[in-house]
């Protein structure tokens, strides 16, 4: 295999470990919006239809980027939206504790 | 700008967006800094796409600048104007989206290529096309079956599994065939039709009640997706960012889970058998005693502990204002009142925890499942708004009860047990519940909205 091939593994596999403690200590109250906002980063596929719309010459490429666009879109601005709102909700919370 | 420039300018937008992705999620996991969490992670999103957008790649906008946009609409849109209880169906459409899209992309890519990748490559191409169109289509079902348009219950059929396997086993056969490097495009497309069948037929026999676990591990597997496409277009962000949310959200999926004492498998494989008959059909001595405001008034104003118990009924009725009312006229009466949260009460964990931070419940009042089962046997009264599954005493004592070993809320153990319900249906799990017939149990029918605006009347009164 090849150098970068490997690279990809060991990026891999630090972003497993990352992944999985930063989110280690979640209290259940915060599983809802912490699911949606994890739901709203993995719409980063955009930037993956960004490149394959924006590369695509013949028909079939165009029409799947264009539809890549329109879901990966839809999944990073509603995705971020709904977890704002959800996050609202707990603002007075915040406040009465503080 | 040159070319050396821009991919200069791309790459370290990546590398703070990584950065950002990493603080957002940790800021996620405290409720002081949460909000900060999801604006931080907004903006390196923000950041991620505009630099790629200056990509080398990147030739032609038309498409970009018609259909961003669009997307962008539809999901704000619909983010606005979704209720706050139908939060969990949304979220499931959104990861649908992403996986739909992921799929999308991995095929796009390998036409357009001309199908030049090496094994590692088409092998990429072949997960992400299965692992995405599977998200993308279980996640319609998970949609469906939260609307309920589709029926909660398991839909089950002879030969199931059987059939199930064999279909996974043709997918990863093609996905096979396509990493060795003699696919044709006949083939991606016969794996993206298998694994759309495959996502469908593996989210159908998993009952309603367990899909915030299915939501989750749909949302990780979206995550897998997108870290793939990373590999298939050479894109770090892509891999990183993918590969971030596939094990958070793995993670997740195994608390919750936890929390309802099962395996990840047996949520997953085991299906919910079949629906059986009611407990009162099976047994015409069962009665459920009915109550009337006036009585609950009395009952609630003289007690000296309450507890209560919301569930997807109080988030259906839009009750939380009005429990919380009632709740607060208690207090001033001198009761104990405390609200026990269920780890999966609602259609996704949190989901209580969400609906009474909008009515402005204080946190201190939330109590969680284990502290509240000790305090129970001292309670006069347990009042269960909307709550089914998560107090049906079958899940302790009836070893043949699909939801048999799932922690509950004991409220049979109470002096006093109050449903609120709008009639005896079933609940999520779609099994009848045999607390509504304890001789320690009323129930009060009626929209939960409404009944709680009448016993705040009826409170003032007592």
């Amino acid at each position: 295999m090849t150098r970068e091939v490997w690279l990809a593994l060991y990026v891999f596999a630090l972003a497993v470990f990352v992944g999985y403690e930063v989110i280690a200590r979640v209290p259940s109250a915060l599983h809802t919006p912490l699911m949606s906002a994890t739901n709203a980063i993995h719409g980063v596929v955009l930037l993956g239809a960004i490149l394959v719309a924006g590369a695509a010459t013949d028909l079939t490429s165009r029409i799947l980027g264009f539809v890549a666009l329109v879901f990966g879109a839809a999944n990073v601005f509603g995705g971020f939206a709904v977890t704002e709102r959800m996050l609202d909700l707990f603002r007075n919370e915040k406040r009465d504790r503080t | 700008m040159s070319l050396d420039l821009r991919e200069t300018v791309v790459n370290l937008g990546y590398l703070a967006a990584t950065v950002l992705f990493i603080l957002g999620l940790r800021f996620l996991s405290s409720p002081r800094t949460a909000r900060r969490g999801n604006r931080v992670a907004a903006v390196g999103m923000l950041i991620a796409i505009v630099v790629t957008l200056l990509d080398a790649d990147v030739v032609s906008y038309t498409l970009i600048a018609i259909a961003v946009p669009l997307g962008a609409a539809i999901g704000l849109v619909a983010a606005r104007r979704v209720a706050m209880t139908a939060m969990p169906q949304m979220v499931a459409l959104f990861n649908g989206c992403g996986g739909g899209a992921a799929a999308a992309v991995a095929v796009a890519e390998w036409l357009r290529s001309g199908a030049a990748f090496g094994p590692g490559g088409s092998a990429a191409v072949g997960l992400g096309t299965l692992i995405g169109a599977i998200s993308f289509s279980g996640s319609l079902v998970a949609f469906g079956k939260l609307q309920e348009l589709l029926p909660t219950r398991p839909l089950l059929f002879p030969l199931q599994r059987y059939v199930n396997a064999a279909v996974l086993l043709l997918a990863l056969g093609l996905v096979a065939w396509i990493a060795s490097g003699q696919g044709q495009a006949s083939s991606l497309w016969l794996l993206l039709a298998t694994a759309l069948v495959l996502g469908v037929a593996g989210t159908a026999p998993i009952g309603g009640g367990d899909m915030p676990v299915v939501i989750a591990v749909l949302n990780a597997m979206t995550g897998l997706a997108t870290a793939l496409t990373g590999v298939v277009l050479d894109n770090e962000m892509l891999l990183v960012a993918g590969v971030l949310v596939g094990a958070s959200g793995m993670l997740l999926t195994v608390l919750m889970s936890r929390a309802m004492n099962r395996s990840l498998g047996n949520v997953l494989f085991s299906g919910f058998g079949t629906a059986r008959a009611s407990l009162a059909a099976a047994d015409s001595t069962l009665v459920a005693r009915q109550t009337t405001v006036e009585d609950t008034a009395v009952a609630l104003a003289y007690a000296r502990r309450v507890v209560i118990v919301p569930g997807y009924g109080m988030a259906v009725a839009q009750a939380q204002h009005e429990l919380q009312a009632v709740a607060e006229s208690l207090i001033t009466r001198g009761v104990e009142v405390q609200y026990a949260i269920h780890p999966v009460a609602g259609r996704m964990p949190g989901h209580m925890n969400v609906l009474l931070a909008e009515a402005n419940v204080p946190y201190e009042r939330l109590v969680e499942m284990d502290q509240v089962n000790q305090l129970i046997p001292q309670t006069d009264v347990v009042l269960i708004v909307g709550a089914n599954d998560v107090v049906n005493p079958a899940a302790r004592e009836d070893a043949t009860s699909p939801i048999y070993g799932m922690p509950i809320i004991n409220a049979d153990r109470a002096q006093l047990a109050i449903v609120l319900k709008r009639g005896m249906s079933v609940g999520f799990a779609g099994i009848d519940n045999a607390l509504f017939y304890r001789d320690k149990t009323r129930m009060l029918f009626g929209d939960a909205r409404k009944s709680l605006q009448q016993l705040l009347e009826a409170l003032k009164a007592a």
